[in-house]
């Protein structure tokens, strides 16, 4: 373990936790069969920290990051975001928490096929409480030029910038991406990821994003490995590296 | 602009043809509805206005001769508020521009120029002065009929004497709203009409001084109006009343109600038709376009758009649906109200008949619609409603499909490949499958519902005009005629046969029922006027007991072997014993017949006649019209045929824009159904028919798979529309069943062809649509996106 790594160790143990999972399990009931997608997992989640989630298909990436989003709730276990007790809210309360505090980002992109890029981001800023402009949330994934194109007249890495811009378009405290950058070449990857990391670090947006490329694991504070429903490994980056350095 | 509403605007118009479709049908709802209420506002309206300020009477009554000393007496029962008492006499009048004579009913009017009952409306010219005599107003529909100006003259022939009656005024009459003869079951504006005359001339032209024949009562509020009527029989029977009556059995008012009731039930039956088709359709669109955006939805939720404002969301795009079709249809019903209007003007007339717009009805149509709208869309926004968003954000499972009964059943090498696939994809969703084939039958049954009616009208006319009455003219007497009387009109040169009647006035009891009726005496085995069974097979009269029309038996609750009493209201007035022998079919009117020799052995008669039926040489008919009209015992002449001719082109012409209307809106709802699901089956398996498409199959090998599932539901669709059809019609017809008229539930043929050949056209159509869809498949669009 090197100096600087424990600088962050205590700089962040300091900090009190956004997010308090424990114990958490999810069981998909399918018929006779039972999928157990999250198996007991215990994790705390801080103010302005930049997360990454590695692991394999199935593993219960995408499962955590639903019940960290207030979109799905586990079967057993307990989730705090701040005061609030994720798991013990009721519907309402969970869309209140997700209208906001999160933004999405999907592995599907979910974009609106009918609304322009620009409209598919207003959407959105229009039930936020301190949004920025829709074509600011567009120009930082630099598709401000494209902002009047329906997501069909859009390429897959163009549509999947869209959904980051209506993502961040917000200002969330909490920022959720689903392989955001699983459809794009390095470049726009990377333009990507820029953006994700400039929300993490001039709005301290508390930031976790799914992935299969463990060279983005270098941009984190933190690592997280899932493996089977089960956290397998956590571990600090002594050093974040900044989104323009990465290399895949 | 919301956000969420410019998505509501653009999925709108993506689905246009889809939309389109829905709001028609339900534009076709709201107009009818809104077309009958406005018309039935219009009509009430119209007639009870016209009721009130020209003071309708509310009891009716005929005498032979009473003196006008009786009148205080009538004054004085309790209930009574006014008294008219009047001259009534049917009369032949012979009119320049007709070859036959017409029959006019001379109707007394006070010298003051006032009724206080049934008073007149002039809508030209002015009422007779006093101390003129020879002076006449007219009814405004044969004044029409004729185009008479004022100043014109014709000849009647009263008691025997030719008379020239000037005509100085047209005018309408709250008891001639419409114009029918009775005994006749329609209006005939050429050969009926109503003159109102001087009290003075028909006093002096009929010997009546100091006496009237006919009165009419006005009822004061509360008054119990059978108690008023069997008082009043009391008082009027020796003067020889054959029993007094309400408006209920009023011809003109009897009429004008049933029109009224009419347009009360279509407004009934309409929006549960047509509604219940859009709301199903809304139904099936919705769904698929919420199993569509499922992944959307899943992006609004996760946004933080409530399950509320998703919901709302899915919901108004079937409101802005059904909103744009009410507000069509409120417009396009207001303006067909406004040519039924008119339309109404032919027949029924009333000083002002004009559209009064129901904004009850239009607002009570848009709540209804926006129910149906709602109920429709309900289960498809809850699914949208309750998708937790975590779940939709996975793509739908593939449906699982299963070889169906029917694989197992045929052969294997029966069913080529793209049929397996619409006898699967049929069976997969069996609830879907069996309401769009019942939607496309309900535009079948529409069309039959529709169109029946001329079906009816002329199997009843044939039936009664044609089969079972086969005499060219009805000759009625003034007064019972002798056999000599008889004999010398059937020996008429011209004359081939003739029949003679006797009718008189009763009472009919049983049980506890009771009714008006008038008992006629025919011939044992009638070759002219005949009576015909339900096979319509001549029935031959017993020589003994009475027979019945179906109508009066169902109103009586009589069956052949009951014991009537029958009190007559002539003469003697003999009160008889009569079991019922037979039930004979007949269409119009509750009609009792019986033995004419024994009718006159029952009432102590010699062998006189009311009327008598002839055959004419065709040839001779304007000859034989001559000679009755100079005849001062008779009363009037009807002419069979010209009767029958006029009342069918009016009806036909009628009929044929109603049911212009009718086919269209069957064809709207044939297309919205047709086209509805197709285009989802379209949407649903796009990606299968691409698949198949770059996987080799040809254009016309995939479209077999959908336009075969359209064939396939037409084709099913077909005869349940019909039973259903017949369903409707038989509703409609138990519902229209009035005292005048019985309406047979007779649907020819050709009917069903039309109705299944609308919709088959509008199958077609929907067809070409689809094709043209199939054809423009964008191939790698289709496979790129995900569903
Ligand atoms: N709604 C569901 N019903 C049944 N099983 C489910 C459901 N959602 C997830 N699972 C199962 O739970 C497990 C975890 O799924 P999850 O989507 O969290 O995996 P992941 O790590 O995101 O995988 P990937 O990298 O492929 O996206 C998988 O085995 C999946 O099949
Ligand atoms: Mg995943």
């Amino acid at each position: 373990m090197s100096p600087g790594n424990t600088t962050i160790q205590t700089l962040t143990t300091k900090k009190s936790p956004v997010f308090r999972a424990v114990d958490v399990a999810k069981i998909y009931e399918m018929g006779e069969v039972q999928v157990h997608a999250l198996r007991g997992v215990t994790l705390n989640l801080y103010d302005h920290e930049f997360v990454v989630l590695l692991g394999a298909s199935g593993s219960g990436k995408s499962t955590l990051l639903n019940i960290l989003g207030g979109l799905d709730v586990p079967t057993t276990g307990t989730v705090h975001y701040q005061d609030h007790e994720l798991t013990a809210s009721s519907d309402a309360e969970l869309t209140k928490y997700r209208r906001n505090y999160v933004g999405f980002v999907f592995q599907f992109y979910n974009l609106i096929p009918s609304l322009t890029a620009r409209e598919n981001v207003e959407l959105i800023t229009e039930i936020a409480q301190s949004p920025m402009h829709p074509l600011e949330a567009l120009e930082m994934v630099k598709l401000k030029d494209r902002a009047d194109h329906f997501p069909a007249q859009l390429s897959g890495g163009e549509q999947q910038r869209v959904a980051i811009a209506r993502a961040i378009a917000k200002k969330p405290k909490v920022l959720l991406c689903d392989e955001p950058t699983g459809a794009l070449d390095v470049e726009t990857g990377i333009v990507v990821l820029e953006a994700i990391a400039r929300i993490n670090r001039e709005l301290g947006t508390t930031t976790a994003v799914i992935t299969h490329n463990a060279a983005i694991a270098q941009m984190a504070d933190r690592v997280i490995s899932l493996s089977n429903g089960q956290i397998i490994g956590i571990e600090e980056n002594a050093e974040r590296i900044d989104a323009s350095e990465l290399k895949w | 602009m919301r956000k969420l509403d410019q998505k509501l605007i653009r999925d709108l118009t993506h689905m246009r043809g889809q939309a389109l479709a829905i709001m028609l049908v339900i534009a076709a709802g709201v107009a009818t509805f809104v077309m009958s209420m406005c018309a039935y506002n219009s009509l009430a309206w119209s007639k009870e206005t016209f009721y009130r300020e020209f003071r309708f009477g509310d009891v009716f009554s005929s005498v032979r001769r009473a003196p006008l000393s009786i009148i205080p007496r009538l004054k004085e029962i309790s209930g009574v508020a006014a008294v008219e008492t009047r001259l009534v006499y049917d009369v032949l009048l012979d009119v320049p521009e007709m070859t036959e004579p017409a029959t006019a009913r001379l109707i007394s009017v006070p010298e003051s120029g006032e009724n206080e009952l049934n008073k007149l409306y002039i809508t030209r010219g002015r009422m007779m002065e006093p101390n003129r005599t020879g002076e006449v107003v007219v009814s405004e529909v044969f004044a029409d009929a004729h185009s008479f100006v004022i100043g014109d003259s014709v000849q009647a022939i009263l008691n025997g004497r030719s008379q020239q009656l000037k005509i100085v005024g047209v005018a309408l009459s709250p008891e001639y709203v419409i114009q029918i003869q009775p005994g006749s079951i329609m209006p005939d504006d050429r050969r009926f009409g109503i003159l109102w005359i001087s009290q003075r001339d028909l006093e002096a032209a009929f010997d009546m001084t100091g006496a009237f024949n006919s009165l009419s009562l006005k009822l004061t509020y509360g008054a119990n109006p059978d108690e008023v009527v069997d008082e009043l029989d009391r008082l009027l029977k020796p003067f020889g009343s054959v029993g007094g009556y309400l408006r209920d059995q009023q011809l003109s008012h009897q009429y004008l109600s049933d029109e009224i009731a009419q347009l009360r039930g279509m407004a009934m039956m309409a929006p549960a038709i047509f509604l219940s088709v859009a709301a199903f359709l809304l139904n099936t669109v919705l769904s698929r376009v919420i199993s569509q955006q499922r992944e959307q939805i899943a992006a609004l939720k996760a946004f933080g758009y409530t399950n509320w404002e998703v919901g709302l969301h899915y919901m108004n795009l079937a409101l802005v649906i059904s909103l744009a079709g009410t507000v069509i249809g409120a417009a396009f019903g207001i303006w067909m109200a406004s040519g039924m209007t008119k339309l109404y003007h032919t027949y029924y007339r009333f000083p002002v008949l004009e559209l009064r717009i129901d904004i009850q009805a239009v607002v009570l149509v848009f709540l209804i619609t926006t129910a149906a709208a709602i109920f429709g869309t309900w289960f498809a926004v809850r699914s949208a409603i309750r998708l937790p968003p975590a779940e939709a954000m996975r793509p739908e499972p593939p449906p699982s499909f299963r070889p169906t009964l029917i694989e197992r059943i045929l052969p294997r090498h029966w069913l080529s490949p793209e049929l397996r696939m619409v006898v699967r994809n049929v069976s997969r969703k069996p609830v879907k499958a069996s309401l769009s084939v019942v939607g496309i039958a309900m535009a079948v049954a529409v069309m039959i519902l529709g169109s029946f009616s001329l079906d009816a009208v002329n199997y009843m006319m044939d039936f009664q005009f044609r089969k079972a009455q086969r005499q060219d003219l009805t000759v009625t007497f003034v007064e019972p005629a002798t056999a000599s009387v008889v004999y010398e009109i059937g020996r008429l040169p011209g004359v081939i046969d003739s029949e003679t009647m006797r009718s008189v006035a009763t009472r009919i009891h049983f049980a506890n029922r009771s009714k008006r009726v008038g008992i006629m005496g025919l011939e044992s085995t009638p070759q002219l006027y005949r009576l015909l069974n339900t096979g319509e097979q001549p029935v031959a009269i017993p020589e003994f007991g009475i027979m019945l029309n179906t109508r009066l038996a169902e109103v009586l609750g009589v069956v052949p072997g009951d014991l009537l009493t029958v009190e007559v209201l002539e003469d003697k007035r003999p009160t008889l014993n009569l079991e019922v022998t037979k039930i004979v079919e007949e269409y119009s009117g509750a009609n009792a017949y019986m033995n004419k020799q024994q009718l006159h052995k029952l009432l102590k008669e010699s062998d006189v006649a009311s009327g008598a039926f002839l055959k004419v040489d065709s040839n001779r008919v304007n000859e034989v019209f001559h000679e009755l009209e100079l005849r001062p015992g008779v009363a009037s002449v009807a002419i069979k045929d010209a009767v029958i001719d006029s009342f069918q082109a009016t009806m036909e012409k009628s009929v044929l824009v109603m049911r212009t209307f009718i086919a269209g809106f069957a064809a709207v709802i044939a297309i919205g159904v047709v086209y509805n699901s197709a285009r989802i089956s379209l949407s649903e398996r796009s990606r299968d028919l691409a698949t198949m498409r770059v996987i080799g199959f040809s254009k016309s090998e995939v479209s077999t798979v959908l336009l075969a599932e359209i064939a396939l539901f037409t084709l099913l669709a077909i005869p349940i529309g019909w039973l259903f059809g017949f369903g409707l019609a038989a509703l409609m017809v138990s519902g229209l069943d009035t005292d005048n008229y019985r309406i047979p539930l007779v649907i020819n043929p050709s009917t069903l062809g039309v109705a299944a050949l609308v919709v088959v056209v509008a199958t077609v159509i929907s067809a070409i649509i689809v094709q043209r869809r199939i054809n423009e498949l964008d191939l790698i669009g289709v496979l790129k996106t995900r569903e």
